[in-house]
């Protein structure tokens, strides 16, 4: 190791930069390369035309993901939870919002292309405002404020109808701005890979910005603030500046926000919002770069793609959230990053069988809960919207109690039999690590 | 005569009704080794957290190397180069062991709160972390999570931490405290060299660490520095040997 930092012949280190460069920008140009191709794969060949519904999922994803990050900014990165994040994605959007109907009044400069640039300075200046508020505290008393400027975002977007339009809200059209590509944005597609390009671009500021001095001062602080002042360091000031910068990325999200749907209501600053970022970072994984990523993804996809499917997919979310916080407060990239030192040791095949073992007995506990969750919200939703209930060609009658007591039992067994089984994959699992030594703690 | 490093003029400090810093009259000279000793309770903690900024005083005044400092906060006092380190181990547990030594590093290099700058590709920086590494025995730990070093690790990262800024006035809280004879052997040998040329002032319980380090002994007994002096001065003193060296001779 100590070699390998001090390579004699330069050549050598020249070659080893471009190895290494080549190494840090390939996720990068998997990603980009996914996030390009994606809507070809679901493209409606038959008719010629473009999957309208994926494209959109895809561009809230886009949009998901730079919020998600910002969020993470504070909560993973400072050690900040902020319960009003949205307040600034939201005042990008109605920024934005505002700058095309300039532009359509023929006195907004700035193209199209960089709207997201300006609704990112909007949302830098309202968090310069309430950042100087909210960073004079840290821990609780933090997310108490930053809870209180979600509140008096949702307020002020209610009672200020000059500026946010009340209940209705501001209406634009994206066409308003001229194009520097020469693009006219008529078609999803267009709009989806303006949000890929900028999704890219903030990523990347964001991944930058945690190799900085500010970044490692803000994960300096995140562990022992007192010491980070017996280094020189003002916390509040680190604090606050990571506030500024997160709030310039988040307001980047909501300027794409307000380009896709082409209106922005209060729903774009509101509580839910802020909570869907949480939820995002949590589930994905707050201690990784890639966990909101990876989290904004799959809760988007669960709200466009479940919500297609059920009512209740709020409900399945909240379990996800509940179940990660209790059993994988790391997140599913945490999850994967402990499965590390066994994959460096070869060892990975060892919890194939163990990992399938566990699945018949969850596969029931999911079956079984989603079941009554089902039953339940047909009883009281879907009933009234005069649909049948319908599981694999049967008809059960909901007012008997024999699929209560089916699904119930599949609940109740389910669970008994995984923990039996969590129990013995825990030990398979220990003992793999306890095989591993010291080494396996890197 | 030139201006002590750190010169304490008649601190007083009091929590409630309780006073626990009495009175505290005190120069370091530039350069010194100075050790504060005491039985348990006598404050030299407290005087350490009044002297950077930790804990605000009730009266009195502190000067560092001429520079009136008390009521400035801790980041403002180390930034006039006086750095401390902590009793219970204060470190960033989730960081890497490099990256606590070149966060240490950070403001003294100039690069306060930059966004701009990647530090991967900051050389020197890097280099020179790298080195106090080495100088700690810890480059063999250099990716380990510094949360996951051993004990005595853990102390000799929290002494280069304190030392990496290239702060001129260093204060030790009890540097060797829990450590065995080999590992205190090693970190007196280690602050015996970081701290060449600069000015020490180091809380102790370890009599043999104090004699083997120390220019200078004060004693602090009830808040109140009651011996001021050369080790072998200090040794022959009889209040001190009565509140203090007497228990442990007896």
């Amino acid at each position: 190791m100590s070699d390998a930092t001090r390579p004699r012949d330069s050549a050598l280190i020249a070659n080893r930069r471009r190895f290494q460069g080549l190494r840090a920008a390939s996720p990068w140009l998997a990603v980009l390369a996914v996030a390009v191709l994606l809507p070809w794969l679901f493209y409606d060949y038959a008719h010629g035309r473009q999957n309208s519904f994926m494209i959109s999922m895809f561009s809230q994803m886009g949009m998901m993901v730079i919020f998600a990050l910002a969020f993470n900014m504070l909560m993973g990165e400072a050690g900040l939870m902020s319960f009003g994040h949205a307040a600034f994605f939201g005042f990008g959007g109605y920024c934005v919002a505002h700058f095309l109907n300039a532009a359509a009044e023929g006195d907004f400069p700035v193209p199209l292309e960089l709207m997201p640039l300006a609704a990112g300075l909007s949302g830098l200046a309202l968090a310069i405002v309430f950042g100087a508020m909210a960073t004079k505290q840290r821990s609780t008393a933090f997310a108490m404020i930053t809870f209180g400027i979600g509140q008096l975002m949702v307020t002020a977007a209610l009672m200020f109808q000059h500026f946010f339009g009340g209940e209705s809200g501001v209406s634009t059209d994206r066409q308003s701005a001229y194009s520097l590509l020469g693009i006219n944005y008529a078609q999803g597609l267009e709009v989806y890979y303006l949000i890929v390009a900028w999704a890219l671009i903030a990523a990347l500021g964001m991944h930058y910005l945690t190799g900085t001095p500010l970044g490692r001062m803000a994960n300096a602080c995140r562990d022992n603030h007192e010491r980070a002042q017996f280094m020189g360091y003002n916390p509040r000031m680190v604090r606050f500046l990571q506030f500024a910068l997160s709030g310039f990325f988040a307001g980047v999200g909501g300027g794409l926000y307000a380009i896709t749907y082409e209106i922005v209501t209060y729903d774009a600053v509101n509580l839910p919002l802020s909570g869907n970022a949480l939820l995002m970072a949590y589930i994905g994984g707050v201690g990784t770069f890639t966990g909101p990523v990876l989290g904004a993804v799959l809760i988007t996809a669960m709200q466009s793609g479940v919500s297609l499917m059920s009512n209740s997919w709020v409900i399945y979310v909240g379990v996800l959230f509940i179940i990660m916080v209790t059993f994988a407060p790391t997140g599913l990239t945490g999850i994967i990053k402990a499965h590390a030192p066994l994959a460096r040791a070869g060892r990975l095949g060892r919890l194939v069988v163990p990992y399938l073992r566990l699945t018949s007995p969850g596969l029931m506990v999911v079956l079984g809960f989603v079941g009554l969750v089902e039953m339940l919200s047909f009883l009281t939703i879907g009933a009234a919207e005069g649909k049948r209930f319908n599981v694999l060609g049967l008809s059960p009658n909901l007012h008997a109690s024999p699929p209560w007591l089916i699904t119930a039992a599949c609940l109740s067994i389910g669970a008994i039999w995984l923990r039996r089984e969590a129990r013995l994959f825990h030990r398979v699992w220990d003992t793999l690590m306890a095989d591993l030594g010291p080494a396996g703690n890197r | 005569m030139t201006v002590p490093s750190i010169h304490l003029r008649d601190l007083r400090k009091n929590f409630g009704a309780t006073e626990i810093i009495r009175g505290v009259t005190l120069d370091v000279a530039g350069g010194e080794r100075h050790a504060l000793i005491g039985p348990n309770g006598a404050g030299k903690t407290t005087l350490f957290d009044l002297i950077s900024g930790r804990l605000p005083l009730t009266a009195g005044e502190i000067f560092l190397d001429g520079t009136r400092i008390d009521g400035l906060p801790p980041h403002r006092i180390n930034r006039l180069g006086l750095s401390r380190s902590f009793q219970i181990t204060s470190i960033f547990h989730r960081l890497s062991v490099f990256e606590n030594i070149r966060c240490s590093l950070l403001w003294n290099r100039g690069f306060r709160y930059s966004f701009w700058h990647s530090l991967g590709r900051e050389r020197s920086l890097n280099d020179e972390a790298g080195r106090v590494l080495e100088e700690l025995n810890l480059s063999p730990r250099r990716n380990l999570q510094a949360g996951l070093l051993s004990y005595a690790e853990q102390r000799a990262l929290e002494i280069g931490m304190t030392i990496a800024g290239g702060a001129n006035v260093i204060l030790l809280d009890e540097p060797t405290s829990g450590m065995s004879n080999t590992e205190t052997e090693f970190a007196v040998a280690l602050i015996r060299r970081v701290t060449q040329g600069k000015t020490l002032l180091m809380v102790e319980h370890d009599m043999q660490v104090v004699f083997n380090l120390a220019d200078t002994i004060s004693v602090l007994v009830y808040g109140q520095v009651i011996a001021s002096g050369p080790p072998a001065t200090i040794r022959a003193n009889r209040a001190v040997q009565e509140a203090y060296l007497g228990a442990l001779a007896a």
